[in-house]
């Protein structure tokens, strides 16, 4: 009897392969291609003057050296705006290979392909601009002055000023008894997949056919713009995306430079060709993330309520905005959580400065968000004296609110509505998980230790699976093994598994029997991309329904060789039976009379043959069906689900060195049904990690003139193992969604999302001073200290 | 990150290897390449020619003896921080050891190696100093030993000479009646230290008859302060401020994006009154 496999704890079948080191990567396809490099701009802000690439030329293993100026037709123009907003009146994007000016270290200027990497290099070396060095614009500050300009054209630097409200915020914080005004800052990060950017290309000239194979978070995407950029047909261009090292947003972002001149070059040159990012590239020409500086005013009441909340807030967009304005778009909607304002008004620009490009990273807005609206709850509860979870809880949006309204539009031009959730209850769940009643003996019992602790509390909402569409194509084999393709891509999240498991409990099939190809356009062209928490929503529900269909269909054709009605049939462990009776017939043996033949070629096909089977006054396929046990579908929500989570944190501040040790973290995390508690989980834990590092360690270090000072893991402080917590205490709520069938919610960004919201308020809870800025080093607070020592009280 | 042209020779014996580097003004030694490698990685540095001496036998030596410790050019740090009797003769190399970078690194990296490129911020070349060990090296002119004093000469530079290899570096004993303790503070388990300090203290029964303390990342060489004087004979919170003060005489802590010079400073202080005042007591319990 096969057992139901959602919500179950079933192991990864993904990590066999790729803990053994056998996961196949772009950078093992094609170990025969010509290898690509990439000159990139050393300086922050310079008009190119001249390239002189003729020293190149005379490099043995050198095959190609392109400038701007061998680029033709699309591929000279700027890269796509791939999400325009009518907001963003100043939108920029670079050109493939820099033409006249760059904006940032790193961009791309001149592009080798060579025997191998080596060769390239020694080739870049020798390639000679000339430049005129122009003012960098490093930093918020310098950006919104507007004393330099990233962009000629581009007055104040400002890319796009946006606004939205819900109610009439300045009046309900004049009316207000109490008001308080922060500010608030977050650094720069940045995604760090172990795997960097990579894609390898091969040209069949016989055929006319391109295959590219490229580490992506959506295939589809790259394959319409090489297309629409080498000027293919969309029918000639495959693009497969295999394995993937992590892409945590930064391969959301398509095409990257090298994803059309690699193409383009095996195009020209008639041979597979190769690029792949190495990891100080991935610093300084991929894609960074977080930089904001936000301003608060909130008017709230003697319990705490938020009367009027109004938010001004600044985002670093880096040199250019191909992913649009995403991510101040989360910020300002997703801000709110778990809360309902009485109003609300919040207002970004989003500004252009000499540094890397800022796309979405895990979280995407969302950190920053939080932390602005938890620095609001804690300092609303230091300025009346209430527990700090007791004015939480008086801004709760109520269990029985749901679908609620925020009043704002969603980063996919949807109503930011909120499908369900249940705020009090995760609350009561989350102070038990940590013992927020039982904190202050704790602290009172290391204060006799001479140790310091603080006890911090976060809470987010986040808006997962956001549309348009994904889609599945579910195939039962005659050998009754279940061949499913659905589009987006995999970058390690356990989709083999967690879709199986779907696929086998809607279907009756073994979990064995079930076989994932994600990210593949030959198998499945229709797809949008694996971001926004939306893997499991949006692919889980279209392979939920295509499987429903492939069952119907093997049902029907069952229900006819069993002379049985539908309604008396079920299927277990792939066997097709009459319930109560041992008439049965396995899945294989359906999928073989599903396709009338002609020509038999092994004893199971002769089943299916004209003389076998079929009533012969009938034409051997219905009119409206199809030959083959298969199911296609799509799944496309009205607007995206809601999941929420709560963690608390619990620090020590080293007395003497301020160090930040983590004592205990929980967390409780609401995203419906689960697939794979276990992938869950996992999940958090990696988002955790990724909290730990924003909060604690990672930030980009930019000098004045836009130099990154810390382009290497090694001055770029990734937390290790020895950083995060030893164990994170995980509790669920599952309150399901009603916009899919599942009843699931995202979980793939969750994890990282109050990570800074909830140590900055830890840490301000042991030190009694003030924490604003984020992320905060020992260095940093040990400053702090002593500012606050030497402040008049 | 693909390094620049060089040739490669692995010669089979020591005196092919000094061959090898007198022949080649750009030569680099390689041994563990633990900090040699990401530098040719980065382009940061390009030499012409690497004499890989992995080959040279009879150097992978770990070697105790009542006198202290000697260990061979090709001694990984693994191999020495490991063997119970260099614990015994002289504690402070295994708990200097335990705080170099991490364990893959330390399977690879050699302890010679680190003492040569004389990075202030590394572990062993303030250990060698604290413990005024000396390092033996052999050139065209034959094997000689350098004293510790005459090592290091400047940020990232030693006395070895161009055409020598560095063959054994020698770790005295723990002298009697001694203590030693180290700490080191970094932003993450395993890195370059923000600041560490290391402490030797010898004692006649609760008196301190000599105390020294060396430094990690708070000067631009290896540096290692007396700090008898200051302590005047007694362990105090008094005597512990003045020895941390008369050691941040003698250091120049630099800001850099993890910290600031005041915090290195603060920790240096921190850190010296731990060190010292855990030595102290080592050094009792070695008495009793």
């Amino acid at each position: 009897m096969t057992t139901r496999m959602m919500g179950a704890k079933v192991q990864r079948v993904e990590d066999d392969r790729l803990v053994r080191g056998t996961g196949r990567y772009v950078d093992d396809v094609a170990p025969d291609a010509l290898h690509a490099a990439v000159l990139r701009s050393p300086h922050a802000h310079a008009r190119i003057v001249s390239i002189d690439v003729d020293a190149v030329l005379d490099v043995e293993g050198v095959h190609a050296v392109w400038t701007h100026e061998d680029l033709e037709g699309a591929m000279a123009d700027p890269l796509p705006l791939l999400i325009p907003h009518p907001t963003l009146t100043h939108g920029r994007t670079q050109y493939a290979l820099a033409k006249d000016e760059v904006n940032y270290v790193g961009e791309a200027i001149a592009f080798v392909v060579a025997d191998d990497r080596y060769v390239a290099e020694d080739a870049l070396a020798r390639i000679v601009v000339e430049y005129e060095l122009l003012p960098a614009v490093v930093g918020i500050e310098a950006a919104r002055s507007g004393a330099n300009l990233v962009h000629d054209d581009v007055p104040g630097n400002v890319a796009a000023r946006m606004e939205q409200s819900n109610g009439d915020a300045a009046a309900a914080i004049a009316a207000a008894p109490h008001t308080l005004s922060l500010d608030l800052h977050i650094e720069r990060s940045a995604c760090m997949p172990m795997e960097g950017r990579g894609t390898v290309a091969r040209w069949d000239p016989d055929q006319g056919r391109l295959q590219v194979w490229t580490s992506t978070q959506t295939s589809t995407g790259v394959r319409a713009a090489v297309a629409a950029k080498l000027g293919l047909d969309l029918g000639q261009v495959d693009v497969i995306t295999p394995d993937v090292g992590g892409g945590f947003g930064v391969k959301i972002v398509h095409p990257w430079p090298e994803e059309l001149l690699v193409p383009l070059a095996a195009q020209r040159l008639g041979t597979a060709v190769k690029f792949t990012e190495d990891r100080r590239e991935h610093f300084i020409s991929s894609a960074h993330e977080r930089a904001q500086v936000h301003h608060v005013e909130v008017g709230f009441d003697d319990e705490g309520r938020v009367l009027g909340l109004d938010v001004r807030f600044w985002h670093d967009h880096g040199a250019y905005t191909p992913y649009g304005l995403i991510v101040p778009i989360i910020t300002s909607t997703q801000l709110l959580g778990p809360y309902k304002p009485g109003a609300y008004h919040v207002q970004f620009d989003s500004l252009y400065t000499n540094t890397v490009i800022v796309t979405p990273y895990r979280g995407a807005g969302r950190p920053q968000g939080c932390f602005v609206m938890e620095r609001t709850m804690d300092a609303i509860a230091a300025e009346l004296g209430l527990d700090r979870a007791d004015v939480r809880a008086a801004n709760f949006i109520q269990p029985d609110e749901f679908p609620y309204d925020q009043g704002l539009i969603f980063q996919d031009g949807r109503e930011l509505k909120y499908d369900s959730g249940d705020y009090p209850a995760m609350l009561d769940k989350i102070k038990e998980l940590v013992d927020w009643d039982g904190f202050e003996s704790f602290r009172a019992e290391k204060a006799a230790e001479g140790k310091r602790v603080g006890l911090g509390l976060a809470c987010y909402v986040e808006g997962t699976g956001v549309g348009p569409y994904e889609g599945a194509h579910v195939h039962i084999e005659t050998s009754g093994k279940v061949k499913v393709a659905t589009g987006l891509t995999s970058q390690g999240q356990g989709h083999q598994t967690a879709f199986a498991q779907i696929v086998a409990d809607e279907l009756g099939v073994r979990f064995e029997d079930v076989e994932i190809t994600t990210g593949d356009t030959r198998r499945m062209p229709y797809a949008v991309g694996t971001f926004a928490s939306r893997a499991a929503v949006m692919s889980g529900s279209a392979i939920h329904l295509a499987a429903k269909r492939a069952k119907e269909k093997a049902l029907r054709i069952a229900a006819d060789a069993l002379e049985a009605d539908v309604d008396d049939l079920e299927i277990v462990d792939g066997v097709v039976s009459v319930k109560g009776t041992d008439s049965s017939i396995p899945l294989g043996t359906v999928a073989v009379l599903s396709n009338p033949l002609r020509y038999a070629f092994d004893e199971a096909s002769k089943a299916a043959t004209q003389f076998n089977v079929g009533d012969p006054t009938k034409p051997p396929v219905a009119e409206d069906d199809e030959p083959g046990l298969e199911g296609k579908d799509f799944y496309s929500p009205p607007r995206s689900t809601f999941a929420s989570g709560m963690h608390a944190v619990i620090v020590e501040t080293d007395v003497e060195t301020a160090e930040i040790r983590i004592l205990k973290y929980a967390v409780v995390h609401d995203c419906g049904h689960l697939i794979n508690p276990m992938i869950v989980e996992g999940q958090i834990h990696g988002g955790v990690a990724q909290g730990v590092g924003g909060a604690l360690y990672e930030r980009m270090a930019y000098d004045e003139s836009g130099q990154l000072l810390n382009a290497s893991f090694m001055d770029f402080l990734m937390p290790y193992v020895t950083e995060v917590p030893t164990s994170i205490e995980i509790d669920h709520l599952e309150t399901p969604s009603p916009l899919n069938p599942l009843g699931i919610k995202g979980a793939g960004e969750a994890g990282v999302i109050p990570g800074s919201a909830a140590f900055a308020a830890a840490i301000e809870d042991a030190e009694r001073l003030p924490i604003t800025a984020m992320p905060i080093s020992p260095s940093e607070l040990f400053a702090l200290r002593q500012a606050h020592a030497q402040e008049p009280k | 990150m693909k390094p620049a042209p060089f040739d490669y020779v692995r010669p089979g014996t020591l005196e092919e290897a000094l061959q090898a580097l007198a022949g080649h003004p750009e030569a680099k030694v390689l041994a563990g390449g633990q900090s040699l490698v990401p530098l040719l990685s980065m382009r940061l540095a390009a030499p012409a020619v690497l004499v890989d001496i992995n080959d040279l036998p009879g150097l992978d030596h770990v070697r105790v003896s009542a006198d202290g410790v000697r260990v061979g050019a090709l001694a990984r740090h693994a191999a020495v921080l490991r063997d119970p009797d260099v614990a015994r003769v002289q504690p402070l190399v295994p708990l200097a050891l335990a705080n170099v970078a991490h364990a893959t690194i330390r399977n690879r990296g050699t302890t010679v190696g680190s003492l040569v490129h004389a990075d202030a911020a590394a572990e062993m070349p303030m250990v060698l100093r604290l413990l005024d060990g000396s390092l033996d090296v052999v050139g065209p002119g034959g094997r000689r030993t350098i004293p510790v004093a005459e090592l290091y000469v400047g940020p990232l530079e030693s006395s070895l000479h161009h055409d020598e290899i560095a063959v054994e570096a020698f770790f005295p004993a723990l002298a009697p009646h001694t203590g030693v303790a180290f700490e080191e503070i970094a932003r993450r388990h395993g890195d370059y230290a923000m600041c560490g300090v290391a402490a030797v203290v010898t004692v006649e029964g609760d008196r301190v008859v000599k105390a020294s303390a060396g430094y990690l990342s708070v000067s631009d060489i290896p540096t290692v302060v007396d700090l008898t004087e200051a302590l005047d004979g007694s362990i105090s919170d008094a005597s512990l401020a003045a020895a941390a003060e008369a050691a941040l005489e003698q250091l120049d802590p630099e800001t850099d994006i993890h910290a600031t010079a005041d915090y290195r400073a603060h920790l240096a202080r921190v850190l010296t009154a731990r060190v010292v005042t855990a030595a102290y007591e080592n050094a009792r319990e070695e008495k009793a």
